[in-house]
């Protein structure tokens, strides 16, 4: 018997919906709705980061800005755009993009539109580790040499890897990776109310400053580690792509699909830890933005559970409106996390009704 | 002409969950280009002895051989090659088309840069023009009807390429003519395709009207084996399932129906048939 079906008479008609996009013996599918959403992400991401360096102290022109970017303007705005505007809108697209995708994962793995990586305790693991260096490190000891993104980066990454062997038993559930995640976020959470409570004023200041999620004040320092990690996650995407694929049929079809689903659920979380971590460690845990990007991502696509580069791009245009409105709104500036928790909470109020709605009807 | 060997065979194989042994030390070859339907009652073993056989479970004793080899020592994809599952109920994302969910059944035999070939799409149009599903690839599974959305999940297996096809209960929650219309693509794929299908079947009369082997299960074991005309007893029928019925001749097919005593006369033994 054949391999698959015959391949007899005359040429077969195309699958509709599946455009081939082949290079030797590299082949795909591409959708025009998805790169047309894409292009149109990209393009908004890079207006928003151009409006966004004509704000601050010092306010630019946007022609400045573009003549700066395109290489050219005077000493001092190059200094002002290049090395301190541009670094927190790169920051800003990278936290977004990273979240964004994140969210997308999560929520494939766990087959649920509501999950985001704070499921798998990132965003309470990173505080408590950020301010237990805020408040048990002091100005000058050991601790204090390590910086609150690396003390949010270990808190989160312990939290990931807590909830994963906890949630073990012959292997990973969606549904019990989620529920001890809440489990270990809560302990988190505990953990960092505790010091807030023991710290000082200043303490007590840097750390709820943090606790928001803030892009004030990025340098390319903070945004560099970023870019590794999503740049490193981008590069795998052929290796978690198809078993995302697979996992979103379900364990037993993934499994007759030829997928070893331990193996891909484990890829697949780690992915989504590390992209939600290095996030959280250079921003702070900026809220709602792994629910809701891929969300709109999916209502953008109009298709089944959106592709984690859309998500991506969609989470960096979130971020970046969401900084601009931050910092335009009101007189003061605010930390992005704010208007990020401001919009989102009624988003997921929208969320939950409809999802009750749906299992009602 | 040499007859074909089973490439499929249970020997000697338990399988339980959580200690709990579900079928125990069955043995069984699963009759090449045939349909087999299994069938029992609730709780005796065949969604259990389905998934053995699919490996999606274990062995705890026994083993269950493809072309000879254990299956659960050969790696993941390779046994997709060879065998093609569908899941009982199984669920896909919102917003999925049939294309993109029959386009995943070629994962077995993609690779990292390799995600749509000119075979993959060959093989996949073929397998949704069989299912006749070619004209809604770019619908989605939630717009179709049951009938419809089964028939996509079937070309998602057909699409793996492989001469034997698992279906775990592939009619629950269809209409008649829509199981009807799935067991007819069943028989097409047998007739015209060469297919060996080994499916769970619970409606007793579907499995007799379509099954070239019918195997009865009770307690993890199986009680008898054979064609439809030649195992089905009203005997049977009460040692199975517990039912008092009468088997007539199907005027259609010439196979066995069951028609169910019911009500008051449910305790007594049958008359016989």
């Amino acid at each position: 018997m054949s391999a698959g079906p015959a391949r007899a008479g005359p040429a077969r008609p195309a699958v509709p919906g599946r455009n081939p996009l082949r290079i030797g013996p590299v082949s795909g599918v591409w959708h025009p709705r998805t790169a047309a959403v894409c292009a149109a992400l990209l393009l908004v991401s890079a207006v928003l980061m151009c409006l966004g360096a004509t704000r601050g102290d010092f306010p630019l022109p946007l022609t400045d800005v573009l003549r700066v970017l395109g290489g050219g303007g005077e000493e001092l705005d190059r200094v002002v755009v290049l090395e301190l505007r541009l670094p927190r809108a790169a920051a800003g697209a990278l936290v977004g993009f990273a979240l964004g995708m994140a969210g997308a994962i999560t929520q494939a793995v766990a087959r649920n539109p509501l999950a985001s990586p704070d499921l798998l305790g990132i965003s309470a693991g990173a505080g408590a580790g950020a301010v237990t260096l805020i408040v048990l490190g002091g100005a000058a000891g050991p601790l204090a040499l390590l910086g609150v993104p690396a003390a949010a980066l270990v808190g989160a990454l312990g939290a990931a890897l807590l909830v994963y062997l906890l949630a073990w038993r012959d292997g990973i559930d969606g549904l019990r990776l989620a529920l001890i995640g809440l489990a270990i976020a809560g302990l988190g959470t505990s953990l960092t109310t505790y010091l807030l409570l023991r710290a000082n004023l200043t303490e007590a200041t840097q750390a709820t400053v943090w606790l928001t999620g803030s892009l004030n004040g990025r340098a390319w320092d903070s945004v560099l580690p970023l870019a590794v990690v999503v740049l490193a996650v981008l590069a795998a995407a052929p290796v978690f792509g198809p078993r995302l694929a697979a996992l979103q049929l379900g364990y037993d079809t993934a499994r007759s699909l030829g997928r070893r689903v331990q193996l891909g659920m484990a890829l697949l979380v780690a992915a989504a830890v590390v992209l939600a971590a290095g996030a959280t460690a250079a921003a702070g845990p900026v809220a709602f933005v792994a629910l809701a990007a891929p969300q709109i991502a999916l209502r953008l696509l109009g298709r089944a559970a959106p592709p984690p580069v859309t998500a991506g791009l969609t989470g960096a245009a979130l971020v970046l409106a969401a900084d601009l409105l931050a910092r335009t709104a009101l007189p003061v500036e605010l930390p992005v996390g704010i208007v990020t928790a401001a919009l989102g909470a009624p988003y997921l109020i929208h969320l939950l009704v409809a999802a009750n709605r749906r299992s009602n009807a | 002409m040499i007859q074909p060997s089973s490439r499929l065979q249970a020997d000697r194989l338990t399988l339980s969950y959580g200690g709990t042994e579900i079928v125990g030390g069955l043995s069984f070859e699963v009759p090449p280009g045939m349909i087999t339907a299994v069938v029992g009652s609730n709780g005796c073993g065949k969604s259990t002895l389905l998934r053995g056989l699919a490996r999606l479970l274990r062995p705890s004793a026994g083993a269950v051989l493809l072309d000879g080899k254990a299956i659960d020592r050969m790696p993941t994809r390779e046994v997709a090659r060879h065998l093609g599952l569908l899941p009982q109920a199984p669920s896909a994302p919102e917003g999925l088309t049939v294309g993109d969910l029959v386009a995943r059944g070629r994962q077995p035999h993609q690779s990292w840069l390799r995600q749509w070939s000119p075979e993959d799409e060959d093989v996949v149009a073929q397998a949704l023009c069989w299912t006749d599903m070619l004209d809604s690839a770019d619908r989605r599974l939630e717009d179709l009807s049951g009938g419809q959305r089964q028939r996509a999940w079937i070309s998602m297996a057909l699409a793996q390429g492989t001469d034997l096809l698992l279906l775990d209960e592939p009619t629950t929650y269809l209409d008649l003519a829509h199981a009807v219309d799935v067991l007819d693509l069943v028989e097409r794929l047998r007739d015209d395709h060469g297919r060996t299908v080994v499916m769970v079947l619970h409606d007793l009369n579907l499995a007799a009207r379509y099954a070239d082997v019918l195997v009865a299960m009770k307690d993890g074991r199986i009680l008898a084996q054979g064609h439809p005309g030649d195992i089905l007893t009203s005997e049977l029928l009460f040692e199975v399932f517990g039912l008092s019925a009468r088997l007539i001749e199907d005027p259609v097919s010439g196979r066995p129906l069951v028609v169910p005593l019911g009500g008051s006369r449910a305790a007594r033994r049958p008359a016989p048939a």
